[in-house]
């Protein structure tokens, strides 16, 4: 880059600086440095009355610098567990929206030229509506008097299986997860099945490949790079989802993002929310490394 | 071209499951009844209710407030970024723009907070959430605005230069006019964001200042009321309104973007 610079005129890298400079600045101070903030602040201590400890106030060469929080974390099987129960959250979220967004992205990518683009656009409007409304849905249609709990729970009663409570449930929170992060799975996953050569399907058909040979030799192997895509869109933002849980959730459906939420508005511990933060941000960019990996070049499609 | 009954119906299946729970919402808004349960009858009297709603209403006023000054210097901003993600190829810059919006989103909300309140000694309010979205629109807008410069025709920049453009008159009479679809587009986006925004502003906002989806949320977290149908239910015009709009000015957008 500094070489590129350096062979451009002066008036050339004026340009550059005035065209990069001002979103560059912005972000640095906004973006950059509020992060490396977030790596400080998780080596604090916790100030007394919340927030973070006075620098000036532990003495010693790296003044009031601790990896307390670290052990604290490592320490309590507790943390840990969330730490998985969010994993397995995120896992089951994104293999349901792949089974469900499989079939749809695959119907759309067959279609004729003409509807797609309505079909695909289908797909993303009820993603505009608002976050919190998608989720509100969710809370008539599985509270106590809504169609889905009369519907389960009158089938339930057939068998004699006293009434469930759908809301405030982990199967509330896994459907709302589901809901709202569906349209990233078909996305991605459209815009690659639509570039197969539906000539290799007919060349397999000839080889005497049946619908499912065909499908699971031609197909699916070609669209894993849509399904990394997509996986690791829905994969990514389930980590880190503190408002469905909170919302839909019981006393026990926490989170990752219920728990820093708590530590930074709740408790006040700051530096443990902080360590909860970074813990999350490793974990998020180990999911992206990995799917980067397995998707190899084809994430770049998507 | 395969396209059997099981896939249709699978399909099917999953567009009930997109529309349904929102078309419930709406119906319920013209409910005349507290719960969300029996349909008794049509009435407009929770559009009422929403009306004479001060606390709704001046979160309303925040909402467009905050979404008016952070999409337009998200507009800016993006646009810069854009331009330069597309000439300069600058890695560190596109890792700044992408990075907040691929991570989720209580990341960034905690990090503004702590930087608010730590760094700045920034009373939490209208100005905090301004910076906040303006922070995560920048990366939607410089995507639509590089896509965009990456459908201008290169010989159009290399005439101007031979000609003896400046490299702002190239920018005021080819470039500008060329990605103004792209920008406007952007910049529709980053609005609809801003107004839509939860996690970010919940961290954010702090006791200050309250928005309609901060409204949202302390009302469903007490009690399901058919006014949040009916508040949700304009909200779902608005957006579509800004995504006919967006689409009407940019017909790649939407596929740009996926």
């Amino acid at each position: 880059m500094s070489n590129q610079t350096a062979k451009l005129p002066p008036s050339a890298r004026l340009t550059k600086w005035l065209v990069c400079g001002p979103p560059l600045v912005f972000l640095l101070l906004l973006f950059v440095a509020p992060s490396a903030i977030m790596v400080v602040a998780s080596l604090r201590f916790p100030g007394e009355f919340g927030g973070l400890a006075p620098v000036a106030a532990a003495p010693g060469v790296l003044q009031g610098l601790t990896l307390e929080t670290y052990r604290f974390f490592f320490g309590d099987f507790l943390y840990a567990e969330i730490f998985v129960k969010s994993f397995l959250v995120a896992l089951a979220a994104t293999l349901i929206c792949l089974v469900m967004a499989y079939p749809l992205a695959l119907l759309i990518a067959r279609s004729p030229k003409k509807s797609r683009d309505l079909m695909i656009l289908l797909v993303i409007l009820p993603f505009a509506s608002n976050f919190l409304i998608r989720v509100y849905a969710w809370m008539i249609l599985l509270g106590p008097q809504g169609a889905l709990s009369q519907l389960v729970n009158s089938a339930l009663g057939a068998f004699g299986i006293g009434p469930v409570h759908l809301l405030f449930s982990p199967f509330a929170v896994l459907v709302a997860m589901v809901y709202v992060h569906l349209p990233f799975m078909v996305l991605p996953l459209y815009t690659n099945l639509e570039k197969h050569d539906p000539s290799l399907l007919d060349a397999a058909q000839d080889l005497g490949a049946n619908r499912w040979q065909r499908f699971w030799h031609v197909t699916f192997p070609l669209s894993l790079p849509g399904i990394y895509a997509g996986a690791t869109l829905v994969f990514i933002p389930v980590l880190g989802m503190f408002a469905i849980p909170d919302i839909l959730g019981g006393t026990g459906d926490m989170l990752i993002g219920n728990l820093i939420k708590d530590q930074f508005l709740g408790t006040r511990d700051w530096p443990f929310g902080a360590t909860l933060s970074i813990l999350l941000t490793g974990a998020v960019l180990l999911c992206v490394l990995v799917a980067a990996r397995l998707g190899g070049a084809g994430m770049r499609h998507a | 071209m395969r396209r059997g009954p099981w896939l249709w119906a699978a399909a099917l299946a999953a567009y009930t499951f997109l529309y349904l729970p929102l078309a419930i919402v709406v119906v319920y808004s013209f409910n005349d009844s507290r719960l969300n349960a029996e349909w008794v009858g049509f009435t407009w009297h929770w559009y009422g209710v929403l009306l004479r709603d001060d606390d709704m209403l001046a979160a309303a006023g925040n909402s467009l407030l905050i979404a008016l000054a952070s999409s337009s210097v998200a507009t800016a901003l993006g646009t810069m970024a854009g331009i330069a993600m597309h000439r300069y190829k600058m890695k560190a810059l596109t890792f700044m723009v992408m990075a907040p919006v691929a991570m989720p989103e209580i990341l960034l909300g905690v990090s503004l907070l702590l930087f608010f309140i730590q760094v700045l000694n920034l009373t939490l309010g209208m100005i905090s959430v301004v910076l906040a979205h303006i922070t995560f629109s920048i990366g939607f807008v410089a995507v639509v605005v590089r896509t965009s410069m990456a459908g201008i025709d290169e010989s159009l920049f290399e005439a101007a230069r031979d000609l003896g453009a400046s490299p702002w008159k190239t920018f005021r009479h080819i470039t500008f006019p060329l990605i103004l679809p792209g920008v406007i587009a952007g910049g529709l986006m980053a609005f609809t964001l801003s107004v839509d925004d939860f996690v970010i502003t919940f961290f954010t906002a702090g006791v200050g200042v309250s928005t309609l989806p901060l409204r949202i949320y302390s009302m469903i977290k007490i009690a399901v009321t058919p006014e949040v149908n009916a508040i949700s239910t304009l909200m779902m015009l608005l957006t579509l309104t800004m995504i006919v709009l967006a689409s009407r000015i940019a017909p790649n957008m939407l596929r740009g973007k996926a």
